[in-house]
């Protein structure tokens, strides 16, 4: 029965034929090549041409990289070293960065305070983790709220009281709108809100630490700006420009896409103004025009101006990024929140903004590139950076005349942050797709 | 039925202003309004007590003041017997000049590694992601400071041209001088007749846009198509050549020759000018790589296919079909890196290029003492540019976007 189909065939196979090797040039090392080197002529002079130069770059750039010195106390001595070793002198000299690394990183902080900002910056980790990534517990954004004060007091040390004195500023805001709401209408409430913190900060704020610190003096060591420098300052420049210019660019986005057509020209105003000028003229405006602006005998801290300018010129492209975000939100979200009764804040609250932000997260982190990478500018206005120190080193006696290897240290470490950033948002952009593509 | 009447204008309460939706906006707005005049007021106040304290006042008279200092790099007439006026109009075309070039290189740059970064070929497509991956991630200051270095540091002295066994040699048939003092090229020399020549360049320039819109129009009315690319190339070189000849070349060109310890002779183009020309090129071109490649990679290969499948060779299929498309992708962020690029300009400040910061805002304003107007004027001019950039391009962007009715 089973085999009467093949009784009326000479031959039937029963079993499978092993897979063949596919043939030769098909497949392996050879194959990628052809596909994707040579699969045209002029294809394949193009691969020559760049094999060729990234032969002569590597061959110029290698040995000098790899033979360079890593041990000695000035470039003379580093020279000495390499022509005893080689016979000439056309090789790194990294010994300037094991010499002085240190103060690249940080400037001219105190030697033994260096874990303070070291601190602040694994804490900076913690406090970001719960933003970046949203599979963790919620009740981290706490320490986040709270991390700005951290690391303020971290890197200018002083009485701990200042920044709680600060923080207090919001609780009252918001006892006190609490308790005028009832009493005399949301409106009071709101201006209380506001209000509140405003004149608790002017008027009590600083004699209240003051008196606090009298009565339990809870300090660590005060830091002077002017020490703080290297790329620390990059860090905090970038940081607080970007973390403060968030809520202001949310405001201008908001106004910029309202009905109300002061407020709107006043946005777009700002906004228009702030993105027309390069940032270099606003830094000099802090370090040369600010004190014209302000009362007078006002003249506070350099790096505060800095960050204040910083701030203004973040937020007004922070504000584009959400009016992107904003933009993307389909109509119909806005519709369901009218549909809702929701009043204009609470549609904000509750569905515009988390959406919006969220799709804004990818645009905000590029703008932190961009507004890190832009704060090596502060060399001009006299502050030392990263980039400035290079030039510090350069005019001691010991190192006059290395610029490769300064040049080199600093570009390395601002691509390893900027590179790993745009990877964070770009795996984020991917993530936050929903179209199948 | 009277539910629906308007409320009665003379039951007006004050609350309404705020609880009544048709007055709170006209409130906010009011409210707004007064706290940006009283911001506003507070500050120029501030700034009036202040200039007083200071024992200044607030005029621009200092701009017809002999400004007393040399601007080596200069495309107009200038010495330091001109006034400040000229000085910051000279660094304003110094601005411009570095801002419009590097724009162009950028471009250029940027559309072929953006293209090169989807080739084929594995190893090219590598160097473009290295290139625009390096060049995006380091801050564009450092790259001028690093090309500035390049050049003055390896590039040869003047001296080592000399002598019958010089160590460095001109480019390009002796044309082209590189040193570490800058660099020297041929200067064009204007004779007698020259004049013809630029005329009859510019009036073909002109009869191109002609003939383009008289082969459309006859594209359109009979559907034949001319070899439109090399008619244009002819109309472009042809005349003005044949009249350069015939007017017996009148336009020379005047080369740098090494005369004692320096170049004399042709063009001069400084070493700072050439560092922040390329840095800022390839800074940018880093970021139209990026825009150009989104922009032909959103274009969808259904529409490739297309096009394949109505018979369009490869070339129209690119001209016709997959540009028009990627364009409007790639132009809205191209404007924003062109206005970035020109905005950098103003680090010419770190390779001392005297541009309108150096001038109008550095010297100028260090010798005056006037702060406040001098950057207040450096301040609107940037904006100026900015938003005369942004509105050409806006303009641009508007021709090529998609037409919605």
């Amino acid at each position: 029965m089973t085999n009467s189909a093949s009784h009326d065939h000479a031959y039937v196979r029963d079993e499978m034929l092993s897979e063949m090797a596919p043939p030769p040039g098909e497949t392996g090392l050879v194959h990628w090549l052809r596909d994707n080197m040579f699969s045209s002529v002029s294809n394949g002079l193009l691969t020559l041409v760049a094999l060729y130069a990234i032969y002569a770059m590597l061959a110029a750039v290698l040995p000098w990289m790899v033979l360079g010195v890593w041990n000695a106390g000035s470039l003379s001595e580093c020279r000495e070293i390499l022509a005893a070793k080689y016979g000439d002198t056309d090789y790194a000299c990294w010994a300037v960065l094991s010499e002085r690394w240190k103060q690249l990183l940080f400037g001219f902080y105190p030697q033994d305070l260096y874990w303070r900002p070291v601190l602040a910056l694994v804490l900076l980790f913690v406090a970001l983790a719960p933003l970046l990534f949203d599979h963790l517990p919620r009740k981290l954004l706490i320490f986040s709220a709270l991390y700005p004060f951290v690391m303020y007091l971290l890197v200018w040390g002083g009485s701990v009281w200042v920044p709680l004195s600060v923080i207090a500023g919001f609780a009252i805001g918001y006892f006190a709108s609490k308790i005028i709401t009832p009493v005399a209408g949301g409106l009071a409430g709101t201006i209380a809100l506001f209000l509140a913190p405003v004149i608790w900060w002017l008027f009590l704020a600083g004699p209240i630490a003051g008196l606090f610190e009298d009565i339990i003096p809870l300090s660590i060591e005060a830091v002077k700006s002017k020490t703080i420098g290297g790329f620390m300052i990059s860090i905090v420049i970038g940081l607080s420009g970007i973390a403060l210019s968030l809520p202001i660019g949310v405001v201008l986005a908001l106004g910029r896409q309202s009905d109300l057509l002061i407020v709107k020209s006043i946005c777009v105003g700002f906004i228009e103004f702030i993105r027309g000028v390069p940032l270099i003229t606003l830094l000099f405006t802090a370090s040369l025009l600010l004190q014209y602006f302000l009362p007078k005998g006002t003249n506070f801290d350099i790096v505060l101006r800095v960050i204040i300018m910083v701030t203004l010129f973040a937020s007004a492209y922070m504000a584009e990024v959400i009016r992107g975000g904003l933009a993307a939100l389909p109509r119909g979200q806005y519709e369901a929140a009218d549909a809702l009764g929701l009043t204009y804040w609470q549609a904000q609250k509750l569905i515009i903004m988390p959406q919006a932000l969220k799709i804004s997260i990818p645009g905000i982190v590029n703008t932190f590139i961009g507004l890190f990478k832009d704060t090596t500018l502060v060399i001009f206005i006299g502050i030392f950076d990263i980039l400035g120190l290079t030039g510090a080193i350069r005019a001691s006696t010991e190192w006059n005349g290395i610029y490769w290897e300064l040049f080199i240290f600093v570009a390395v470490v601002f691509w390893v942050c900027c590179f790993s950033m745009s990877q964070y948002s770009q795996w984020l952009e991917r993530k936050l797709r929903t179209d199948h593509v | 039925m009277t539910t629906l009447s308007d409320p009665h204008q003379d039951s007006f309460k004050l609350s309404q202003l705020i609880y009544d939706s048709r007055y709170r906006s006209m409130t906010i707005q009011a409210v707004a309004l007064a706290a940006f005049v009283l911001a506003l007021g507070w500050l120029v106040n501030n700034a009036v007590v202040n200039l007083a304290a200071a024992g200044k006042d607030f005029n621009f008279s200092f701009l017809s003041v002999r400004a007393g200092y040399d601007i080596n790099q200069r495309l107009v007439e200038y010495s330091s017997d001109s006034d400040h006026l000229r000085a910051a109009y000279v660094g304003l075309l110094n601005t411009l000049l570095v801002a419009f070039m590097g724009c162009i290189l950028a471009t250029i740059v940027g559309v072929a590694a953006g293209v090169l970064r989807l080739s084929h070929n594995w190893i090219t497509a590598k160097i473009m992601t290295v290139y625009v991956e390096s060049f995006r991630n380091i801050p564009v200051l450092l790259w001028i400071i690093a090309f500035f270095a390049v050049l003055t540091e390896s590039t040869p002295a003047p001296k080592a041209f000399r002598g019958a066994e010089p160590e460095a040699t001109m480019w390009l048939n002796d044309a082209v001088a590189v040193t570490n003092r800058g660099t020297y090229i041929p200067a064009p020399v204007w004779g007698d007749g020259s004049w013809v020549v630029v005329v009859t360049f510019f009036l073909s320039l002109a009869a191109i846009v002609f003939f383009g819109r008289y082969a459309q129009k006859r594209f359109e009315r009979t559907g034949l198509s001319l070899p439109t690319f090399r008619i244009k190339l002819a109309i472009f070189a042809v005349p003005a050549v044949l009249v350069f000849f015939v007017m017996g070349s009148p336009i020379g060109l005047e080369y740098p020759a090494l005369k004692g310890f320096n170049f004399r002779g042709g063009f001069h183009v400084r070493n700072s000018l050439i560092a922040l020309w390329l840095a800022l090129s390839f800074y940018a071109g880093a970021f139209i790589a990026e825009n150009v490649r989104a922009g032909i990679l959103a274009v969808s290969k259904g529409q490739t296919e297309a096009a394949y499948a109505l018979g369009l060779r490869p070339g129209k299929t690119m001209n016709l079909v997959v540009l028009p498309q990627a364009l409007r992708v790639i132009i809205p962020p191209m404007i924003s890196n062109y206005l970035n690029l020109t905005k950098n300009t103003s680090l010419a400040i770190a390779v001392g290029y005297m541009d309108l910061r150096a001038t109008l805002g550095g010297i100028t304003l260090n010798q005056t003492g006037r702060e406040l107007e001098a950057m207040m004027m450096m301040m609107l001019i940037y904006l100026v540019i900015s938003l005369c950039i942004s509105s050409a391009m806006n303009v641009y962007n508007k021709s090529v976007m998609l037409k919605e009715r």
